[in-house]
């Protein structure tokens, strides 16, 4: 059963009338939001942008606000998302965002969904309508919410209202994608490029042994920038500029790359890279390494899985990892290790005390 | 209490690392806020994870308050013992375990001081970006706590933002692992929470940071002012042209003339205002960005325009502005400081609005502030000996705090809610919010044995009795922001 709840009361009450609830705003990661027996909620009419100053470098919108929208009208003011959300063609919202925990590329140069969201409204799982965070780009009063809700897949309540930090964007942007002869040789490129004083905004690691490295800056500053890449690198590559760079950002971030295939976000540091890829490349159904892509310098991954959801499960606890089902039919959508604990378990009972929202 | 429970304490902790005589209490009876005083049971120094963890369990066998603490430096009581209760003096468990730069992953223990952190990591050429102006002494266990910011927050952010993992002991004593080494996340940012709960849910035993790679450039300018409004719009201006500085600070003119006779910054002394902006980045971008800037600069009617030409005078710049506190803390012999947060563009309203209270209130307030993110740090001047001063300073900070909600913003912006400001949090949040995170509180430490009587209003109000300079500012060794 669907219930289209476009108001905050309406919200409140399915949360009290019903025994078990799953969120859906924009539907695209349907993994995520997918019927699973339980009532869903369609928040998607909860849309809408509550204030932006863009002085303030602070937005408030209501959940189901596509980021398309939340785009549009930050680069008005030539300000941006600086975490980058993924599927914004899709239809995804800043809500499903938040919930899912999802940042994209350029999350490498200032942070993830998690350094921006400042503010949060939602309705827990006794229906009260409650509050953490502010609408100000500092504040440390009171439990950081807006934090928890990043990641909580609709299990500690319903978004209703977010706040976030944004930043201005880039005057100017331009790539180099580079390839090496072998995924060490890449990977290491990639660890040195970390640490050094070089500012990117997107630093991705293409399987099998290529970088696709994003500048950004004043115009002016490009070109020298460039070439002192191109001389950190001692290595050519091909350069990306204009509207082609910027669709192919834009096409990476909505996904393009996976052919329409199951796809898997895993969290994880740059040493585990190379042992995964090999226990990808042996699995029983090996996608081609185009249908992966490793964000901020190999601590995200986003990959296609074409194979049984049991061996995907097993094949990440055997690296000790853990992943998450954007889109697919498994039996539940966290995979790999499992990092339950008794904190965890304890304040989750205390927003959810029915567990109205447990999957 | 009887004696054999505080025995059994004494088998996990060998002697002289369990202080229960009044005399060895003493300095462990108030943090920075000296005005709050309270006598703990005792003091447990453990040299582990594994004696914190023991005494923890001890805590919650017994029922008995337990406050963690790092160096004491909470300016608004957060590591005040509680009375009757135990403080865990975390001080010796100050080892790095693990530095690898190659991940830019940095594994400390909570009394690790915060500004060694950068020192293990500079060899590097990485540092630890947060830094608090108490960092020489303050430890990353207080600083996750309170989520400590610093000037340099406004582009990369407070300690939340660094914090990729910690291990942590439950107010029950069980031990769990939130978040790991890397950046991303599936699943619930548990870590997000602990942060900054200001030591409510448990003692933080190892923590996981992130390094950043030093900046190869600063370019740190100095701007004069002959009024307030024009270095509050000076600033907006800045934002407006699309830069983001790593540091934007304002002093007013009581700070400056308090600053230049402490510590002889070569700052303009007519100034009423005074603007440090600070660039950091790549060289050819910050070079390309200075240029940027100075015409913003220009355009903000600044009347006096000081660059600094190497690092020596960064360094002068920023000793001024680090030094305001404690220098203006020499022209009164006490004063309240306060850390409310308004929006940016509401700064001017804010300050004029703290003019008209201080006439009001017949109390000078100094200003200086994190004007980039909004983050005031009103300065309450007072004469402790004249009767009825402390109690009017004390009703100018809580009107300042609440004229910050008011315009939009938030009682706390980095020193946390602690013991002083818990009655100014209904001030912000709604009873149900309140109550959302007292039922999370708690699930998580059913008896409150965690800090108990923290954050949260309601128990016993306590009086201001008297304000003063931290021990280590009379010093020298620390100043505030
Ligand atoms: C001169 C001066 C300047 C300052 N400047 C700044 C500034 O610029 N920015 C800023 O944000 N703050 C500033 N502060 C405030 C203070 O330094 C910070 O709050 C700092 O983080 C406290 O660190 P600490 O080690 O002294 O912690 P403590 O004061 O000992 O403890 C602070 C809180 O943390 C808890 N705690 C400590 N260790 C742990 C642990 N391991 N696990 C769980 N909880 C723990 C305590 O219970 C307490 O609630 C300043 C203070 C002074 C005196």
């Amino acid at each position: 059963m669907v219930i289209k709840t476009p108001t905050i009361p309406e919200i409140q009450e399915a949360v009290k009338a019903q025994p078990r609830l799953l969120c859906r705003a924009g539907g695209s990661k349907q993994a995520l939001s997918g019927a699973d027996g339980s009532v869903t909620l369609d928040v998607s009419g909860l849309s809408g942008v509550l204030e932006y100053q863009a002085g303030e470098f602070v937005f408030t919108a209501l959940a189901g606000t596509p980021l398309l929208e939340i785009e549009k009208m930050l680069s008005e003011k030539g300000q941006y998302l600086p975490f980058d959300p993924p599927l914004a063609d899709a239809g995804a919202t800043l809500g499903g965002t938040v919930a899912a925990g999802l940042s994209g590329p350029m999350r490498w140069r200032y942070g993830g969904v998690r350094d921006f969201i400042l503010g949060v409204k939602f309705v827990d799982g006794e229906g009260s309508l409650v509050r953490g965070g502010g609408r100000v780009v500092k504040n440390a009063a009171g439990f950081d919410l807006p934090k928890l809700m990043v990641g909580s897949l609709g299990r500690l309540g319903v978004l209703v209202e977010l706040s976030f930090k944004v930043f201005p964007a880039p005057q100017a942007t331009r790539t180099l994608r580079v390839a090496f002869g072998r995924l060490e040789e890449a990977l290491e490129a990639c660890l040195r490029l970390a640490a050094s004083a070089i500012e990117l905004y997107a630093l991705d690691f293409e399987p099998p042994a290529g970088l696709a490295l994003r500048l950004g800056g004043l115009e002016k500053a490009l070109e020298e920038r460039s070439r002192r890449l191109w001389s950190f690198l001692g290595k050519d590559g091909e350069l990306l500029e204009g509207e082609r760079e910027a669709r192919y950002w834009r096409g990476i971030n909505n996904f393009g790359w996976a052919g329409g295939k199951p796809l898997v976000k895993v969290a994880l540091t740059p040493k585990k890279i190379a042992g995964l890829e090999a226990a990808l490349l042996h699995s029983s159904n090996p996608l081609p390494s185009s249908t992966r892509r490793y964000h901020a310098a190999g601590h995200l991954l986003y990959m296609a899985w074409d194979g049984s959801w049991t061996e995907l499960d097993t094949l990440l606890k055997t690296q000790g990892l853990a992943g998450l089902v954007l889109a697919g039919n498994p039996l539940s959508p966290a995979l790999g290790i499992n990092s339950a604990h008794p904190f965890g378990e304890r304040a989750t009972r205390a927003l959810d005390p029915q567990g109205k929202f447990a999957r | 209490m009887s004696k054999e429970v505080l025995q059994e304490l004494s088998k996990l902790l060998p002697a002289g690392r369990l202080l229960t005589a009044a005399a060895a209490l003493s300095p462990y009876q108030s943090d920075a806020l000296t005005a709050f005083k309270a006598k703990p049971l005792a003091v447990a120094l453990p040299e582990s994870a594994g004696e914190v963890i023991e005494t923890v369990r001890w805590c919650a066998k017994h029922q008995i308050p337990f406050v963690a603490r790092g160096s004491g430096t909470s300016l608004s009581g957060g590591s005040l013992p509680i009375d009757g209760g135990l403080v865990i003096g975390l001080n010796r468990l100050n080892r790095i375990l693990k530095l690898d730069p190659k991940e830019r992953v940095a594994v400390v223990e909570p009394g690790v001081v915060n500004l060694d952190v950068s020192k293990a990591a500079a060899p590097f050429g990485l540092y630890y970006a947060p830094d608090p102006s108490s960092q020489p002494v303050s430890t990353i266990g207080g600083n996750l706590a309170f989520n400590s910011g610093g000037a340099h927050c406004l582009k990369y952010g407070m300690t939340s933002n660094h914090v990729l993992g910690a291990k942590v002991v439950l107010p029950t004593g069980e031990v769990v692992e939130l978040g790991g080494e890397s950046l991303e996340n599936t699943g619930p940012d548990w870590l997000g929470l602990f942060v900054g709960s200001e030591g409510l849910m448990g003692v933080a035993l190892e923590i996981k940071l992130r390094l950043l790679p030093k900046p190869e450039k600063y370019h740190t300018v100095l701007a004069a002012y002959d009024s307030l409004e024009k270095a509050g719009s000076a600033v907006a201006m800045v934002v407006a042209s699309g830069l983001l500085p790593g540091a934007m600070e304002i002093m007013d003119s009581l700070a400056i003339e308090a600053a230049e006779a402490a510590v002889q910054a070569g700052y303009p002394q007519d100034a009423k205002a005074l603007l440090i902006v600070e660039l950091e980045g790549e060289t050819l971008e910050v070079e390309a960005e200075a240029r940027h800037l100075s015409e913003v600069i220009e355009a903000s009617r600044a009347y006096k325009v000081q660059i600094a030409r190497n690092e020596a005078e960064r360094a002068k710049i920023w000793k001024g502005r680090k030094a305001a506190f404690s220098a203006v803390g020499r022209l009164s012999p006490d004063y309240i400081v306060q850390d409310g947060v308004v929006p940016r563009s509401k700064l001017g309203q804010a300050l004029s609005e703290i003019e008209k209270l201080s006439l009001r209130y017949g109390l000078r307030v100094a200003n200086v502030f994190h004007a980039g993110d909004g983050n005031l740090h009103p300065l309450i001047l007072y004469d402790g000996r004249v009767p009825g001063e402390l109690e009017r300073g004390e009703e100018l900070a809580g009107e300042i705090l609440k004229l910050c909600v008011a315009l939009g913003g938030s009682i706390t912006g980095e020193h946390g809610v602690g013991m002083e400001k818990k009655r100014y949090l209904p001030a912000m949040f709604a009873e149900a919010d309140i109550e959302l995170m007292r039922k999370i509180r708690q699930s998580v430490d059913p008896h409150e044995l965690s800090n108990r009587g923290k954050m949260f209003p309601g128990g016993e109000a306590e009086a201001l009795v008297r304000q003063g300079l931290h021990p280590l500012e009379k010093r020298g060794v620390i100043s505030r922001e």
